[in-house]
Parts: structure tokens; C-alpha cells; sequence
């Protein structure tokens, strides 16, 4: 089996949100890059077909030079190979369109996908993926068992779960549960060597339209102040939220 | 050419969400100076879409679109498109159309914009503001492409009526065996309580609570409220509650609008989630929590003593107010 796992490299999730040139540009300035969280569950289960089921295990990521430390990490995590489209991921669809010509040209199995990247949430990566190369989809995955050719996907919906049969080739949009938080590796000294003598390859665009485009930023309106009710007070808060907030 | 809305029901009936984005649909058709038109499947009262402002209902019957199918519904929504020549489709951000969106973005070469939070701010060129960085910031987009797909927030808009007689009339898609290659095998979702995505009030709790046998004042004080319950992150790990009620920036977003937070501290990540609930109560012993930079209301306290107080509290509030 051949599996390809797509890495975004995103803002840490401590960092702080700042946007410059007249605030039309996200401002990197101080800012660490990691992979996307919800990718990270998706390259551990990735891990473990392979170690398990026996599979091969390329990661792709559209991102300028900037980006090769968040894809050594995957590949001292344990992926075989990597591949880096040079370009800047202007929107969701342009992305997928880059991604479909790895996925086609390495006649992937599976595809692993996060439900979404934590900077801009889109969430639409996977699914215009899947499309595009006709293969079969399953958002907000957090289970998945390959036997053969067929696949059992739990994905999440709202206010429970659901089983979903299908077959290879699959993509998935992944989250935590996929593996559990305690899975997740840490790269460790050996796997950082290794990493060295991996395959980076790196390709240019295929020419593509985006669709989208941010014009400008804005920052939440910085919050009020939190209004403290003693707790021998509790009449004070449903007050509150009843004639004040309205809310209850 | 009329703005296309995806109305999404359950057992024939509209959800919450249906009537906020007719009404979001309406807001935009006015903008266009058009009407909205609204495709919804085996939904049983679809002229009650005329309330919210929607002119033609395309109501779809269809015993094999029971069960919702991603890949199905969007292939039904994109032969709406074309029957009524949309260049504007509206949908809703529930786990279900957050599926079907990219399919349906791919199969109609649109351009895709979601977590919208208000109307558009043009129509030509068409911008439109969404929340960006986990909610820790707004990005005014431009649409480009000829047809465009606007997802709309939960609660960001709200529903407004906006009475019209809506038509109904009936659609058939033309859909193959190629349209079900997945199959839907077992669905396990509670019923008859609020769901997080739905739920006007939220109540979530932390790892201060110190384990998974103190969720009973929890879950009396979401049934007095008629609220879904909810936790952080690392309760969800520990295994003290299910994964489906972690929300945050890797968990699931809150949109309510009351979430009250009991022994979490308001980590970063956690409040990525949560900030665009209207109104939040904090809950918490550490008056130096980051929890009570956020929210709206706090009190600095065990939940061990304030939460029960709190349900009885609530009790009598709702006996006198019944
Ligand atoms: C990549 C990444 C993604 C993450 N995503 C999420 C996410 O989506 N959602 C999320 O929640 N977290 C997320 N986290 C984790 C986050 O950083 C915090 O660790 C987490 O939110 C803390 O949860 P907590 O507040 O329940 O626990 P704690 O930090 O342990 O806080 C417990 C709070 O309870 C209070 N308390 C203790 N006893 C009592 C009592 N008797 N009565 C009242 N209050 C009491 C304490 O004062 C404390 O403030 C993420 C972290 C990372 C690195």
C-alpha cells in the first residue's frame, strides 16, 4: 500500500496573531511553524499501517523553502519520502490542485488529509482532492481500518458518529482520534539522522487559478471587562444572565 | 439567476440552521437584486421556507437520500445550480455540509469561502469576512470565480423572518450507482439532547472537575438549561468523556449563545473554539485563570460548591418563570 500523508505548516498554536502591510499580510514575524495538529494524527496512523499492515509513506506539502523543517520533522517521524511543491498556497483549491498531480503521478492508495489547517480553516483541501481525482472521501475521520481493498471510516458528525464503508483509493480529512494524543512521536536522534538521507523532492507548480483571495485582516475587537459575581452570590449571576445578557 | 440556499433537515424537518441560512440567502438575493431560491431533500414542510424570505423551494423526494450521502447531496445541490442558474450558493457549517462543500466546490469549479460571519460586505467584487486563525482574527475575502459558495457560520448571522409564499416544487436529480460508493453502516448519535453544533447553551467542563465521576452535577445543570455538555481537551484524552464533546481549536467549535466553562483554565487553544459563543461564564478557583480575560461573567470559586448551588438555584428561576 501506498500512502501519501499532506502536511500544512502552520503557526504554532500559541502564536500570536499579527498582520502587517497595511494589514493585508500575516505577519511571521517570531511566529514558529509545526505541523497542522490535525495532520499530525493523520502521519501517526500513517506510521502505524506501516508498521503493522506494511505500507511506503510520502508526505507532500505545497509551501516555499521555508517550510522543509516542518517536512524533515515527518520524515525523522518515520515517512520514507517527501515532496514539496514550490509555491505559496494561495487558497484551498489551488493547493489540491498541486496535490492532485503528486497523487496521480504516484498512484497513491490512501491519502491522509487533516479536517482543516489551523491558520486559515478552510477545511477543503481533502474533499476538492478527492474530487478532483475521483477517489472516494471521508471527513472528520476518526477511525480508519484497511482490510484488502476495503476501508471502515468512523467520521464524526454532529452530536455523535458514524461507520462509513468504502474502498481504495480513499482520502481522508483526519483529526485526533485517529490515533490518540499519546501516540503522537517526537522525533528522536536517530530518526533526525535518517531524516538527512531521505528524499526531498522538490517540484514546481502546475499553472492554476485560485479562487479566493484575502483583500485584508482584521483583529477581534479587544473584550471588556469580565463582570465578577461573588460565588455566595448566585441570585446576582441568573439575574445577570437573564436581564442583562439575555441569554436564560 | 437566483442565489441558491442548501436547507438541511432531519426526519423531514428544517434544523435550526436552515432558517438562518434562507435568511442569509435572502440578505444576499436583495444585494443582487434577485431571489432566493432553496434546495432541500425529503424535507416534509418546505413552503415554511417562505417565512425566511425564499421564494421557489426545490424539494427533493427520494428514499435513497435518507441517509445523508456526501458525495449524493452534492451532486443534488449542484444540479440545482444549474436548473436555476446560480452563480451564488449558500450552505451552513454543520459537519454534514462542511463534507459535501468541497466536493461540491471541485464538481463546479467554484470558489469556496467558509466560517462567513456577516452578509457580504460587496457584491461586485464579491467579499465576504470569515473568521481565520482559529478565530484569532477576520480576513475579508474576494471571490473570484463565476460561481461562488458562501459558508456560513453557526449563529453568526442569526435567522430573520422575511414573510413570502414560497413554491414548491418537486426535483429530481439524476444520480448513478457512481454517486453511492460510500456507504453510511452505522450511525450512533445521541438523541433527544441538545448537540454542541446546535445548542443555544453549552455547558463545558474541565480538568478541574478531577474525574469522570463528577460529570453528574455537569449534566443536571445542562438538563435544567436545556444545554449540550461539553469538556477541554485533556478530559477527552484521559478518557473521562467521549471525543465528540472536546471542543477547541483541534476539537469541535461553539457558536452558542451562552457557554459556561467549570474548571478549565482557557488555554489558548481552548478559547479558539469558543470565542465566537455570544456569552461566556466562567467557573473556576484561580482568579488568575486566562479563562476570566475572555468572559463575560465569572465567579471566582470551587465548582464543587457553586455548580450545585447554581442548579438549584436555576431551579427555582425556571419554576417562577415557567
Ligand atoms: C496543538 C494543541 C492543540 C490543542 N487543542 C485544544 C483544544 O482544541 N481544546 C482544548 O480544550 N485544549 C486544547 N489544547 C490543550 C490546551 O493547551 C490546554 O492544555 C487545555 O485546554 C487545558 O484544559 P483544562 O483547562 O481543562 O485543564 P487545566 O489546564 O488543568 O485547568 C484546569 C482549571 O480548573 C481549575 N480548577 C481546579 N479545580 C477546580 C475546582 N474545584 N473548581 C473550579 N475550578 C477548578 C484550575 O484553576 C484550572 O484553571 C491543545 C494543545 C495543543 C498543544
Amino acid at each position: 500500500m501506498k500512502i501519501l500523508v499532506c502536511l500544512s505548516n502552520v503557526p504554532d498554536t500559541t502564536s500570536k496573531i499579527n498582520f502587517t502591510d497595511g494589514d493585508t499580510k500575516f505577519d511571521t514575524n517570531g511566529v514558529q511553524f509545526v505541523i497542522n495538529p490535525n495532520d499530525e494524527f493523520g502521519l501517526t496512523r500513517a506510521m502505524w499501517f506501516k508498521e503493522k499492515q506494511g505500507a511506503t509513506v510520502h508526505v507532500a506539502t505545497v509551501g516555499e523553502a521555508s517550510t522543509e523543517p516542518t517536512i524533515r520533522k515527518a520524515l525523522a517521524i518515520g515517512a520514507d519520502e517527501a515532496i514539496r511543491v514550490n509555491a505559496v498556497p494561495v487558497d484551498g483549491f489551488f493547493v489540491a490542485e498541486q496535490l492532485a498531480e503528486i497523487v496521480k503521478n504516484g498512484e497513491y492508495d490512501l491519502v491522509i488529509a487533516g479536517r482543516e489547517s489551523i491558520d486559515y480553516n478552510g477545511g477543503m483541501v481533502p474533499g476538492i482532492l478527492a474530487t478532483l481525482l475521483g477517489m472516494n472521501f471521508v471527513n472528520t475521520c476518526i477511525s480508519l481500518e484497511i482490510d484488502g481493498n476495503n476501508t471502515t471510516a468512523t467520521r464524526e458528525i454532529d452530536g455523535g458518529k458514524e461507520k462509513i464503508a468504502t474502498t481504495l483509493p480513499l482520502i481522508i480529512g483526519g483529526q485526533k482520534g485517529l490515533v490518540a494524543e499519546s501516540d503522537l512521536r517526537i522525533p528522536n536522534m536517530r530518526g533526525i539522522m535518517m531524516a538527512r538521507q531521505k528524499k526531498l523532492n522538490v517540484v514546481e507548480p502546475t499553472s492554476s487559478n485560485s479562487a479566493t483571495a484575502d483583500v485584508k485582516f482584521e483583529k477581534p475587537e479587544p473584550k471588556g471587562k469580565v463582570t465578577l459575581v461573588d460565588a455566595d452570590n448566585i441570585d446576582e449571576l441568573i439575574n445577570l444572565l437573564h436581564n442583562e445578557a439575555k441569554v436564560i | 439567476m437566483s442565489v441558491l440556499v442548501y436547507t438541511e433537515s432531519e426526519n423531514g424537518k428544517f434544523k435550526k440552521n436552515a432558517h438562518e441560512v434562507a435568511s442569509y440567502a435572502y440578505e444576499v438575493a436583495k444585494q443582487l437584486g434577485t431571489t432566493a431560491t432553496a434546495i432541500a431533500i425529503n424535507a416534509s414542510k418546505a413552503e415554511e421556507l417562505g417565512d425566511f424570505g425564499i421564494s421557489k423551494v426545490l424539494n427533493v423526494s427520494n428514499d435513497q437520500l435518507k441517509t445523508f450521502n456526501a458525495k449524493a447531496f452534492a451532486q443534488v445541490i449542484g444540479q440545482a445550480a444549474e436548473k436555476e442558474t446560480a452563480k451564488v450558493i449558500i450552505l451552513s457549517s454543520s459537519a454534514d455540509t462542511k463534507f459535501l462543500a468541497p466536493i461540491l466546490t471541485a464538481q463546479l469549479k467554484a470558489g469556496y469561502v467558509p466560517n462567513v460571519v456577516s452578509a457580504p460586505e460587496s457584491t461586485s467584487p464579491f467579499k465576504v469576512k470569515r473568521t481565520v486563525f482559529s478565530n484569532k482574527g477576520f480576513a475579508i475575502t474576494e471571490i473570484s470565480s463565476e460561481i461562488k459558495i458562501v459558508g456560513v457560520s453557526n449563529n453568526a448571522f442569526g435567522s430573520a423572518e422575511n414573510k413570502t409564499t414560497a413554491a414548491v416544487e418537486s426535483f429530481e436529480p439524476n444520480l448513478g450507482d457512481d454517486s453511492f460508493t460510500s456507504k453510511s453502516i452505522e450511525i450512533d448519535k445521541v438523541v433527544g439532547k441538545a448537540t454542541i453544533a446546535d445548542a443555544d447553551i453549552v455547558v463545558s467542563g474541565g480538568r478541574g472537575l478531577k474525574g469522570p465521576e463528577n460529570w453528574g452535577m455537569i449534566e443536571e445543570l445542562a438538563e435544567v438549561l436545556g444545554a449540550a455538555t461539553a469538556c477541554s481537551k485533556p478530559v477527552s484524552d484521559l478518557g473521562w468523556r467521549p471525543h465528540g464533546e472536546h471542543v477547541g481549536q483541534t476539537g469541535k467549535p461553539v457558536a452558542s449563545n451562552l457557554y459556561i466553562a467549570i474548571g478549565i483554565s482557557g488555554a489558548i487553544q481552548h478559547l479558539a473554539g469558543v470565542s465566537s459563543s455570544k456569552v461566556k461564564v466562567v467557573i473556576n478557583t484561580d482568579p488568575e485563570a486566562p479563562f476570566f480575560k475572555a468572559a463575560d461573567y465569572g465567579i471566582v470559586g470551587d465548582a464543587f460548591e457553586v455548580v450545585p448551588k447554581l442548579i438549584e438555584k436555576l431551579k427555582e428561576f425556571k419554576a417562577q418563570n415557567a
